[in-house]
């Protein structure tokens, strides 16, 4: 095929381009943090604070994503109303939590007093998002793909304000959990009870999540039927089953993430899973969306920078706030992954298939 | 009454007339061979057969029964069972695995062991490759594993698309040798080939398929020795 020479300086530019934010970027994290480093404003065991903070956030960025990789992976659709799943899941454990610390069972069963509202939260998120999926995705199954795009944007928009509509635009504060409070000090490490409560929760929940996939009937059928719909239905499986079955185990894991969210940041309002969303929707990429073990990464290394990276690599940069710029690390980590590696850290998934 | 019959069945694509009125039957028991050139609607009869395309005109009954209102993931549990073109296995999934989503409906954990076992003595090779990724195996052993998958649900009819295609000859006939096997434990098949010669070697009878319709039918050994199918589909003078 011949080229115009116009072309091919064109192309010449745009790799040029490229590759100079490449080493835009990787200059400034180096030089930013050759200079933190050097300056030593930060003692060992605070970088290892950030780092277990990161963790923490990590790993509900990650319990998020799973279902944005899962929906992926079975329909080739970003479900955007998952952001906001994860919102009702919190609301509904805040309304739960609530009554129950009231009647003062929390603080005399503090394990049932958490484990109920999380229960509740999936419960409650995979009811609706299964609702979601049979009015907003169900029909528009064969349309074009931007179509179900625009409906999950829509349906996003519906569930924020109907919450709004609800229970009003102000914050709610979470109910205090006294047994959750203080931490231990390790190393000279502080470590809060709630973040190792996070962590270990979302290992928890992922432990099942993988062994559903692997190793049950239902979630080998999901695997079937991500890689061929005919195929699967050929082999007696209800198509549409499987998928809400998946719809509503991803949403189950966002409301517990909700749940874990809230137990760490202690208020809610109707736009909390905006953010939170669309940061689990970039772990996703960032894993190699479709890929359950790539959200689980994704979500961790996402978490970690972002917690880290101010202090690391911004303030360095003379930067005067950088904390304010956490969520600018995240997205640009988005950005980068779509322009340089878009099949993510674990994803050769996506360029095998046709998809 | 015939097992099953295809009656004036009309099939789009889109707004693409594949199916032009056919007229199948298939006895109990038989092997039934559907022969035809690339694009002729082959796979689209069987597609229609198993649901996966509605008829637009016409109906296709079951031992007795309207298909029509059941959808493609239903008819398995009537008894028909499909190997798809191109195999089809589940590339991502181990054979084991494979075979697990073939036993997908039946509710007898016991059965379904019973039926991989029998798959296993079918297909040897199988057994030695069951936790390999099916992603992983030789166009041969996809054949297997996408026909062992088949039996694993106890159909009464198996649909098979085009086995043949892309395999070495001798696999070809080790696949043709167990369609034989298994139409001798009782299962009717209904064959779609472009090998015509092969498929015909094996068939009690045949339908010819040209652009949507059928053009002849008649016992196997009669077609084989029909002047315009030798010189249409056996590549004979």
């Amino acid at each position: 095929m011949r080229t115009s020479f116009g072309e091919r300086m064109l192309d010449l530019v745009v790799t040029g381009f490229l590759w100079g934010i490449r080493i835009a970027i990787l200059l400034a994290i180096v030089i930013g943090t050759i200079v933190t480093v050097s300056k030593g404003h930060y003692t060992s065991e605070q970088w290892i604070g950030f780092v277990v903070f990161g963790v923490a956030q990590g790993a509900i960025y990650a319990l998020i994503a799973l279902g944005y990789t899962m929906v992926y992976g079975i329909l080739r659709m970003i479900n955007f109303a998952h952001g906001d799943i994860f919102m009702t899941g919190a609301f509904g454990a805040y309304f739960v939590a609530t009554w129950l610390n009231t009647i003062g069972f929390v603080d005399r069963n503090p394990f049932l007093g958490l484990l109920i509202p999380v229960l509740f939260a999936m419960i409650l998120a995979a009811a609706i998002a299964m609702l979601v999926e049979r009015i907003a995705y169900r029909p528009l199954r064969n349309a074009p793909r931007l179509v179900p795009l625009i409906s999950a944007i829509g349906a996003s928009f519906f569930l924020e304000y109907a919450f709004r509509g609800f229970f009003g635009p102000g914050k709610y504060a979470y109910p205090p959990i006294k047994a959750l409070d203080g931490g231990w000090t390790i190393f000279n490490v502080e470590i809060q009870k709630v973040q190792v409560l996070v962590v270990a929760a979302a290992a928890i929940m992922m432990a099942i999540l993988y062994f559903i996939v692997m190793y049950t009937k239902v979630g080998k059928a999901m695997r079937a039927v991500s890689e061929s719909q005919d195929t699967a239905a050929l082999m007696g499986i209800d198509v549409n089953r499987i998928i809400v079955s998946t719809f509503a185990l991803g949403a189950a894991m966002a409301g517990a993430a909700g749940v874990l969210f809230s137990l760490v940041y202690r208020q809610i309002d109707f736009f909390m899973g905006f953010t939170p969303g669309i940061k689990a929707f970039t772990a996703a990429v960032l894993g190699g969306i479709g890929n359950i073990p790539g959200a689980m990464v994704g979500g961790l290394v996402l978490g970690v920078f972002e917690s880290i990276g101010p202090s690391l690599f911004l303030e360095g940069l003379g930067i005067p706030r950088p904390y304010q710029l956490k969520d600018v690390i995240a997205y640009t980590m988005l950005v980068m992954i779509l322009l340089f590696r878009p099949s993510g850290i674990l994803g050769e998934r996506l360029s095998k298939k046709k998809a | 009454m015939s097992m099953l019959t295809i009656n004036n069945v009309h099939t789009y694509y889109g707004n693409i007339h594949a199916l032009r009125g056919i007229n199948l039957t298939i006895e109990q028991g038989e092997i039934v061979t559907l022969i035809g050139g690339n694009g002729a609607g082959k796979t689209t009869t069987l597609r229609t057969i198993s649901g996966l395309l509605k008829p637009r005109e016409g109906s296709v009954t079951f031992e007795g029964e309207n298909l029509a209102k059941y959808k493609a993931h239903e008819l398995v549990y009537k008894g028909i069972s499909m190997v798809p073109e191109g195999r089809g296995v589940f590339s991502s999934l181990s054979v084991t695995e494979n075979l697990e989503m073939g036993s997908f409906i039946l509710k007898d954990q016991k059965e379904a062991e019973k039926n991989m076992e029998h798959v296993f003595t079918l297909f040897p090779r199988l057994k030695e490759r069951r936790n390999q990724l099916a992603g992983t195996l030789s166009g041969g052993e996809q054949q297997m594993l996408a026909t062992g998958r088949a039996l694993m649900a106890n159909p009464r009819l198996v649909l098979m698309d085009e086995p043949s295609m892309g395999l070495a000859p001798v696999l070809v006939e080790l696949i043709f040798d167990i369609i034989q096997q298994i139409n001798k434990e009782g299962v009717t098949v209904l064959l779609v080939e472009q090998n015509a010669l092969m498929a015909l070697s094996i068939a009690h009878r045949g339908y010819v398929l040209q652009t949507g319709e059928i053009i002849i039918s008649d016992s196997a050994d009669k077609l084989k020795n029909d002047p315009a199918v030798q010189k249409a589909y056996l590549g004979m003078e």
